[in-house]
């Protein structure tokens, strides 16, 4: 490098044009184009016996035979022969149709020039002509009476898929801050229905349970999503708990909604030896002596927790409604 | 080893050697740990059982759970455990521990099932406890029903256990075991002791009839068929799509470097 060659100036690309075209073997060998052709035969009759073996398993075969395949193991054959049968008859049409392109089909490059997609001026304001004649013809500027209804049809029929939207379902109202819980519900097991006792729950146990249904009713999924309680029975010297979340409990027996306050997924992960509630979609942890405080993972807020109570029969039930909303966060949630 | 200096060179060479170093230290690690001395032919008499028992927990156990089941750092108390828990832990391999990992893994039992009945006789005539199941006892085949056992499952056990019962994590290395050839009486017995990091299912929350329900729906699970061969662990969409993403990208790159390719 000489001194005088130091500056950042590139000599400017020259258009190398376009490389010569280069034939393929079929374009110059009849012979070789036969040979193609042939190639794509046999790819579109393996792709026609692809569609017989799928018609064949579809129809035919047993769904009790199974196939040992290394790797694979012991497969179902007429699962396996349907996926393949279907496999090969789609796969072999497209091999065909792309070999057919690549050897026979004309491969010769072709410039094609783009031109300014503006119309022409002449086009152009021929065509507000036009407009604005029609509309003069059609007395729009004129006939008053016809432009304001006409204002009036096209503006409120918009307002149809509005309505139809808004119907698509009711708003959701207070049901996301509510669950079924009502003072004196009894809590019964899932499933099965059963009233619990506390003798029913030694150390250690855990129920699934959910409120007692009225007489006649049927139990709803979107219930059960909100309703959803996790029973837990420790000794009652481990918990950590202040006098209020305390009187909640029942002799070591407490109650947490199972519902997730991150994302909503069923919390019942319970770890007997650490106390620990885990949730298994994204791992918030729970500590159950220490009101379901969160000691671990993306979760916000602790699980609302249920006062337990005993009835007259001295069966568990609900000593008062969730004192907040379930589950995860949502627009209008008091977050506090 | 002329062999070895004329293949060292070799770009194989590495990865064979530390494959080789894996497999010795892995082998005679598992040749070291966890082989227990065994000796006891135990009879039927209960005094002598619980005699036989008291003689293989002084020698195999107590020196974690202590001489009079008292426990101590490492070990629980086993008093009023009882005997369905002892038969479960020494049963399915759990107990004796091979190693202080954070939970007892299931493995081949260390003892028979004359010692284990004779342990369980032992930890049982301290306390009172949950008594051991015997598989006979268990008409789970005749009496269960496995909808209702399936029901139950997915709302009492899949939470951990899996929804194909092929076992979970749990937090902290801990995890759920799998469910698959275990036996119905250690099913059985799990339920209603809670071994280690599992609760405890009480007989009125999930009553005995249940139980043998989900014995039931575990063992259809377990006897079902792999239609596509592979099962690969049986835990849903995750595996299945990875895979089919992972083939099916691959075969997508070939096609279209294929399709790109010009012709000859």
């Amino acid at each position: 490098m000489t001194s005088d060659n130091q500056s950042n100036e590139i000599a400017p690309l020259t258009d190398p044009g376009i490389p010569a075209h280069l034939h393929r073997k079929s374009d110059l060998d009849p012979k070789a184009a036969k040979k193609a052709e042939r190639q794509v035969g046999i790819l579109f009759i393996i792709s026609a016996l692809g569609t017989i073996l799928f018609i064949y398993s579809y129809t035919f075969m047993s769904e009790k035979i199974f196939i040992f395949l290394p790797v694979l193991g012991n497969s179902n054959a007429k699962q396996l022969f349907l996926g393949l049968g279907m496999a090969i008859s789609l796969f072999f049409i497209g091999m065909g149709a792309v070999h057919w392109a690549k050897t026979l089909m004309p491969d010769n490059e072709v410039v094609a020039q783009r031109h300014e997609l503006r119309s022409e001026e002449v086009d152009r304001e021929d065509f507000v002509k036009t407009v604005k004649e029609g509309a003069a013809a059609a007395g729009l500027g004129r006939r008053s009476i016809i432009k304001r209804t006409l204002g009036v049809a096209l503006g409120l029929s918009g307002l149809t898929p509005l309505l139809l939207l808004r119907d698509l379902g009711p708003l959701p109202k207070d049901d996301f801050s509510k669950t079924s819980w009502e003072a004196g519900t009894r809590l019964v097991t899932d499933p099965g229905d059963r009233p619990i006792k506390p003798s029913d729950l030694e150390i250690g146990a855990v129920a699934q349970v959910l409120p007692e249904l009225p007489a006649g009713k049927e139990r709803k999924l979107e219930d059960i999503g909100k309703d959803a309680v996790l029973l837990i029975r420790i000794r009652p010297a481990e918990f950590q708990l202040d006098a209020e979340r305390l009187s909640w409990t029942h002799e070591g027996i407490i109650a947490f909604s199972k519902i997730c306050s991150h994302m909503g997924c069923a919390v019942a992960l319970y770890e007997q030896t650490t106390k620990h509630l885990l949730c298994p979609c994204h791992q918030s942890t729970y500590d159950v002596t220490r009101a379901a405080k969160v000691i671990f993972g993306p979760s916000a807020r602790p699980l609302p927790q249920l006062a337990l109570a005993l009835d007259a029969e001295g069966y568990l039930v609900a000593k008062q409604p969730f004192t907040e909303p379930v589950g995860p966060s949502f627009w209008e949630r008091d977050s506090s | 080893m002329n062999f070895i200096s004329r293949y060292r060179r070799s770009k194989f060479f590495g990865p064979a050697l530390l494959a080789a170093a894996l497999f010795v230290l892995g082998t005679s690690y598992s040749v070291a740990s966890a082989t227990t001395f065994k000796a006891v032919t135990p009879s039927n008499d209960k005094t002598t059982l619980i005699a036989e028992g008291k003689e293989i927990f002084a020698r195999g156990c107590s020196s974690c759970h202590g001489l009079n089941l008292e426990g101590g750092a490492i070990a629980p108390s086993l008093i009023g455990v009882g005997a369905a828990s002892v038969d479960f832990q020494v049963g399915t391999g759990r107990m004796p521990m091979a190693d202080m990992s954070v939970q007892a893994a299931r493995k081949d039992p260390i003892y028979n099932e004359a010692e284990t009945a004779a342990l369980a006789a032992y930890v049982a005539s301290l306390a009172p406890g949950p008594a051991a199941i015997r598989n006979e006892d268990l008409a789970w085949e005749r009496s269960g029903d496995a909808a209702e056992g399936g029901q139950l499952f997915r709302s009492n056990c899949s939470m951990c256990h899996n929804f194909a019962g092929q076992g979970g994590a749990l937090s902290q290395g801990k995890y759920a075991p799998s469910l698959m050839g275990v036996e119905a009486k250690h099913i059985y017995e799990a339920l209603i002791t809670g071994p280690q990091s599992m609760p405890v299912f009480s007989d009125k929350i999930i009553t005995p009839a249940e139980k043998l329900s989900i014995i039931k729906w575990i063992k259809a699970a377990e006897s079902e068929p792999n239609l596509g061969g592979a099962s690969l662990g049986r835990t849903g969409p995750v595996t299945e799509g990875l895979l089919s993403w992972s083939l099916g990208i691959m075969a997508l790159i070939g096609v279209a470097v294929w399709i790109t390719a010009k012709a000859k």
